[in-house]
């Protein structure tokens, strides 16, 4: 690890001045950040700790509600307001990592968290993402954990997250501010996929902060579902991950959410069987048609070869145990 | 004796963990301490070319820098690397730490940092540059299956009984493959050492070992030190599983420049380099063929098993020794080999050979069963033996029927359906498995020193370790049977390379080793007290034989007389009554094949369309003598259980053999079971004495708790699904429908 400077701040204006320098970077929980430092595959110079910031409330909107960047992971998997409206989410973030890792990551650091790929995390190894045109070594290397959709001849990478799943599932939005003015973006339009420069997970600037998420009120509560399927019980990422949701009147399916985890670059939003399902009823059949829609595009790279089986093995799943069916 | 099961003692230092008070060595601070970093190879294979310390030596805080160019020379290796080592545990027969600039294996270190802070010497560790020249290398076993050696010296030897081709002409026949990859101990506790000298002759370390008198050893060896001049302590082991039955090179290496610089220097090790330079569980590939009549009776076994070693030293271990003796069969041949592979070598690990070898036999049984359309244990117990095969010598005890049967009975073995995927609950089938594990039972050499005090304590001490079952605990037990001393007035000391010796803590001996020299070192004190009392106790004693005295709660009584032995002691002006005893076993054991034996029954659930599996029940039987600590005893098998589910479930590391580097070398990507994995485990004892191995009646009981464990869970997630799989780790992705 290199020696660093450390800044604690308070304000955002402050946060915002104190991470221009191009060595600087944001620390929240630290969960992430920290383990890239210890494998060198980061070096900044100065850690900007945001955990002071004003960002760590969970708010009731006009029109849903307003996670703030700080919040750590275990309060939003608790928060009244999250389980009653959105249990999808809490779900998710429950099935991340461990009690004691939830407790210090926030909702900002879990978006910006990197891959877990083991090259990345080998700095005596190429790869694209931590030295640009480098190579990729997980192609024709070890690729069980890698993705199978929106790859690139660059990067395969997946993003580990499961909040991000959750949220990109539910319609959330992003709040990101320059100290000057916000923006706000869909959080599928968030992440990005590698294409030709993987060194860039998202669209987040130098110079800026993500400060909440807002995600809008649905009727999706009833009938929503987490699923994570992961080589032990607990505190492992995902093989596969999926958020399911439905809105189920008279029968039939009004509306449905769908996206996954463990399979790209970014939570993979299924929009396409979204649309199939609506004004459907919920059948296995349906589900079945859903699942294999979704699949339109997979491709693996050898040992990962199994998630084109557990994929939709995984949404036909969850969209069950959305629908009612009782997991066991 | 008996009275162990009835009075069964809390683990005497569970208050020191659970608080925080126990000291792992790396806990200790010494004055003036100084932190060593090691700086490891980037490639697999070849030299270095150069080596760039500048700026590391420059970097603040750096006290040394060592690499290959100015590495102190130790007296006790030969500089010639190419000759053995007269020892292979002083670091590898053809590997010296920074002897050379050869690189022999990924991860090989090349450099060592010394500086006045942790932070410091990590930092500057990474502003280490070498270049290299690169060579070929072979880190798969899997493409080197054609170079198998076989293993020097008696154990190595090819094993034949009657026909090896019997099985080819049976009216049954099986043969199969089975591999196990890679794991690695990875112990919660990082390895390391601290190393201080007084003046070039004398030093005292502070280490992670399971065995204090061998890393002694290890250090009077490499510098040629008098034994007097050598101090080890060891007195809590976060876990070993048996990465630290040896010195690593790296060890020698901290001693050598903690000399070099005149300062204590403290090594941690990073969980990265606990892949590379602390031994693993070797890559195997094992074949079964086994031969039965029909009614199910074995005519032929032969047992193939390809293991992988380092290129420049041998590991050898007993992954076909089962096979030989289990099992009633005529005809029954062995073959072990090793693959020198450039990679750092292997070590004992978590049952080790027999581990690897029982997940082979086990599972080819149950398959064998399946064939016959038998009872996985009416199969067993067809080819039950009474007496060794292999040795042709009684067992000095075996309960292994019991223990079918009580296991049996517990798990509802025979209300389950045994049709492959007949059970189910909901959409999960639920499947039952069976499997056997053994594992040598013996007694070894080891001293005791007891102290009787006139406060009325009993000190026991013995250069013995503990790394996590509970030894102190078994021993307080032991000398409170003898001796009649109250528990809380009982301490047993270990993990001191100055009292008396004893061997490593490993292959299951230490209760049996050591608890006898703590039952013959009470015995001894009993003696001296009866002595004592028949010599100067006076006319209450007149006319009393040994046989008359009784020892409780710390008194001693002869007919209607009862004294507190510290009362005596102060009476007699004797601050202290000491003996210090040597035990070994007797001439006896020759005549009979001594083991420990346990069965294990695992119930799973496994979800077809996601392939999770999920064990939902354990059931494990040990027969492993009399039990001395009921608690410590059944955690040490649930321990056991929880390696074994770790085995058969998840545990793999992964090299990328393009670059012959490992690529989950952390605790996030190398799985190890958690709670939630980990179901109710019911430990069952058939606690029997056996009469033969020590004076308690104890065989050992580390290892077998996960010898043979990993079968069960397979043969239960066969008996759900229908699949057999015969390659470890048993992950979702092999079992995905
Ligand atoms: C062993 C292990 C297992 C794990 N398992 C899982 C798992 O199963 N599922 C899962 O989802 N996650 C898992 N995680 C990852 C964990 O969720 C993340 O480490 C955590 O969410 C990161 O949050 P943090 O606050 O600690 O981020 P930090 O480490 O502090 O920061 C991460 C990055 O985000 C940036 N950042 C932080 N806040 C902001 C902000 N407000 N605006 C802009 N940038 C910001 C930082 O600069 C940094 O680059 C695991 C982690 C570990 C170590
Ligand atoms: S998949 Fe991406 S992160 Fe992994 S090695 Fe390739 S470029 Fe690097």
């Amino acid at each position: 690890m290199n020696p660093f400077d450390y800044k604690r701040v308070t304000t955002l204006k402050d946060a915002i001045s104190a991470v221009k320098p191009a060595a600087s970077v944001f620390l929240a929980g630290g969960t992430n950040l920290i383990d890239l430092m210890k494998r060198g595959v980061t070096a900044p110079e100065t850690l900007v700790d945001i955990n002071n910031l004003p960002y760590n409330k969970i708010e009731k909107t006009a029109t849903g509600i307003r996670i703030g960047a700080m919040v750590h992971n275990s309060d939003a998997s608790e928060h009244p307001l999250v389980t009653e409206n959105f249990p999808l989410l809490s779900l998710a973030l429950k099935s991340g990592a461990s009690p004691q890792l939830r407790n210090m990551a926030t909702t900002g650091g879990n978006m910006n968290q990197r891959t877990r790929c083991g090259y990345f995390y080998d700095t005596t190894m190429p790869c694209n993402k931590r030295s640009p045109g480098s190579g990729c070594s997980a192609i024709g290397g070890y690729t069980r954990m890698h993705a199978i959709f929106g790859t690139s001849e660059q990067c395969i990478a997946v993003h580990p997250s499961d909040m991000c799943v959750g949220l990109a599932a539910l319609d959330a939005t992003v709040t990101i501010s320059n100290g000057k003015s916000e923006k706000k973006i869909l959080f599928t339009d968030y992440h990005r996929l590698p294409g030709t420069d993987p060194s860039k997970d998202n669209i987040l600037q130098k110079g800026e902060l993500i400060t909440a998420v807002d995600i809008p009120f649905n009727k999706l509560a009833k009938n929503a579902y987490y699923l994570k399927i992961r080589d032990r019980a607990s505190y492992a990422f995902a093989l596969v991950s999926v958020a399911a949701a439905l809105d189920i009147q008279n029968g039939l399916i009004q509306s449905a959410r769908l996206a996954m985890g463990g399979v790209a670059h970014k939570p993979w939003r299924l929009f396409e069987a979204e649309n199939m399902l609506q004004g459907k009823r919920p059948t296995n059949d349906n589900f079945l048609s859903a699942a294999n829609l979704a699949m339109t595009g997979a491709k693996s790279f050898g040992a990962n070869q199994f998630k084109l089986k557990l994929a939709p093995n995984a949404i036909l799943e969850a969209l069950h145990l959305a629908a009612g069916k009782s997991a066991s | 004796m008996g009275q162990f099961f009835e009075d069964p003692l809390d683990r005497v230092d569970g208050r020191l963990k659970v608080t925080g008070a126990a000291r792992y060595f790396a806990e200790y601070d010494l004055p003036d301490m100084t932190f060593a970093v090691m700086a490891t190879s980037a490639i697999t294979r070849g030299k270095i070319l150069t080596i760039d310390t500048k700026s590391a030596e420059r970097a603040p805080g750096v006290l040394d820098v060592l690499t290959y160019l100015n590495m102190p020379s130790i007296p006790g290796w030969q500089s010639d690397p190419s000759k053995p080592a007269p020892q292979a545990a002083l670091g590898g027969e053809r590997y010296r730490v920074l002897g050379s600039d050869q690189i022999l294996f990924n991860g090989q270190p090349i450099a060592l940092v010394v500086a006045d802070s942790l932070e410091r010497a990590q930092y500057a560790a990474s502003l280490i540059k070498a270049t290299y020249q690169k060579a070929s290398f072979e880190t798969d076993l899997e493409k080197n299956k054609d170079k198998g050696q076989t293993v020097r010296g008696p154990r190595g030897a090819d094993y034949n009984r009657g026909d090896a081709n019997a099985y080819k002409t049976a009216a049954v026949q099986l043969e199969q493959e089975y591999t196990i990859p890679i794991e690695t101990h990875n112990p919660m506790e990082l390895h390391g050492i601290i190393a201080s000298w007084k003046g070039n002759d004398s030093i005292t370390v502070y280490a992670k070992t399971q065995g204090v008198k061998s890393t002694q050893q290890s250090l009077m060896n490499a510098f040629k030190l008098d034994q007097k001049n050598v101090q080890v302590f060891s007195e809590f082991v976060g876990g070993g599983f048996g990465m630290a039955l040896r010195t690593w090179p790296q060890e020698i290496l901290v001693a050598a420049a903690a000399k070099k610089i005149g300062r204590p220097v403290k090594l941690v090790m990073s969980r990265d380099q606990m892949f590379t330079m602390v031994g693993y569980r070797p890559f195997s590939i094992q074949q079964i063929k086994l031969g039965s009549t029909k009614e199910g009776q074995l005519t032929g076994l032969v047992h193939e098993a390809l293991s992988q070693t380092s290129s420049y030293e041998d590991f050898a271990e007993g992954t076909v020794n089962m096979s030989k003796f289990m099992y009633a069969c005529d005809n029954v041949a062995t073959k072990y080999r090793i693959v020198p592979l450039d990679i750092g070598v292997p070590i004992w690990m978590r049952g080790p050979g027999e581990a690897t070898g029982a997940f082979a036999l086990e599972t080819a049984m149950d398959e064998m069963a399946y064939k016959l359309n038998m009872d996985p244990i009416a199969l067993r117990l067809k080819n039950y033996t009474e007496t060794d095969p292999e040795r042709n010598r009684p067992y000095s005890s075996k309960y292994v029927k019991e223990a079918y049967q009580l296991g049996a009975e517990k798990i509802g073995w025979f209300k389950r359906n045994p049709a492959p995927r007949s059970m189910k609950d909901g959409e999960w089938l639920v499947g039952y498995g069976m499997s056997s594990g053994v594992f040598n039972a013996s007694r070894g050499e080891a001293n005791c020193r007891a102290v009787v005090k006139d406060d009325g304590t009993l000190l026991l001490q013995s250069a013995a370790s503990d790394i996590g079952p509970g030894t102190g605990t078994a021993m307080v037990q032991i000398a409170h049977e003898v001796l009649g001393y109250p528990v809380d007035k009982i301490s047993f000391e270990l993990g001191n390379s100055t009292f008396p010796p004893a061997p490593s803590q490993g292959g299951s001996t230490t209760t049996s080793t050591v608890g006898s020299a703590v039952h013959i070192a009470c015995s001894s004190l009993k003696n001296k007290i009866v002595n004592l009392l028949l010599e100067k106790g006076g006319s209450d004693y007149a006319g009393k034989t040994a046989a008359d005295f009784t020892f409780s709660d710390g008194n001693v009584r002869a007919g209607n007389v009862s004294v507190s032995i510290a009362s005596l002691l102060k009476q007699q002006n004797l601050p202290a009554l000491e003996v210090t005893e040597n035990s070994k076993a007797g001439p006896d054991q020759q005549k009979y094949s001594m083991y420990s034996f346990s069965i294990h029954f695992a119930e799973v659930r496994v979800h077809p369309k996601t392939g999770v599996v999920r064990v939902k029940r354990v059931v494990t039987v040990a027969d492993s003598g009399k039990i001395i600590s009921p608690k410590t005893a059944a955690s040490q098998m649930i321990g056991g259980v929880t390696g074994g589910i770790g085995m058969a479930l998840m545990e793999e590391s992964v090299i990328d053999h393009r670059y012959g580097r490992f690529i989950n070398n952390n605790f996030a990507d190398y799985h190890v079971p958690v709670s939630a994995d980990i179901p109710h485990i019911d430990t069952i004892f058939i606690d029997k004495p056996d009469p033969v191995i020590n004076p308690m009646g104890a065989k050992g009981m580390g290892e077998i708790a996960l010898i043979g464990f990993a079968a069960a869970v397979g043969n239960a997630v066969y008996h759900a699904t229908g699949k057999r799989i015969r390659e470890l780790p048993i992950t979702p992705d092999k079992l995905i429908e």
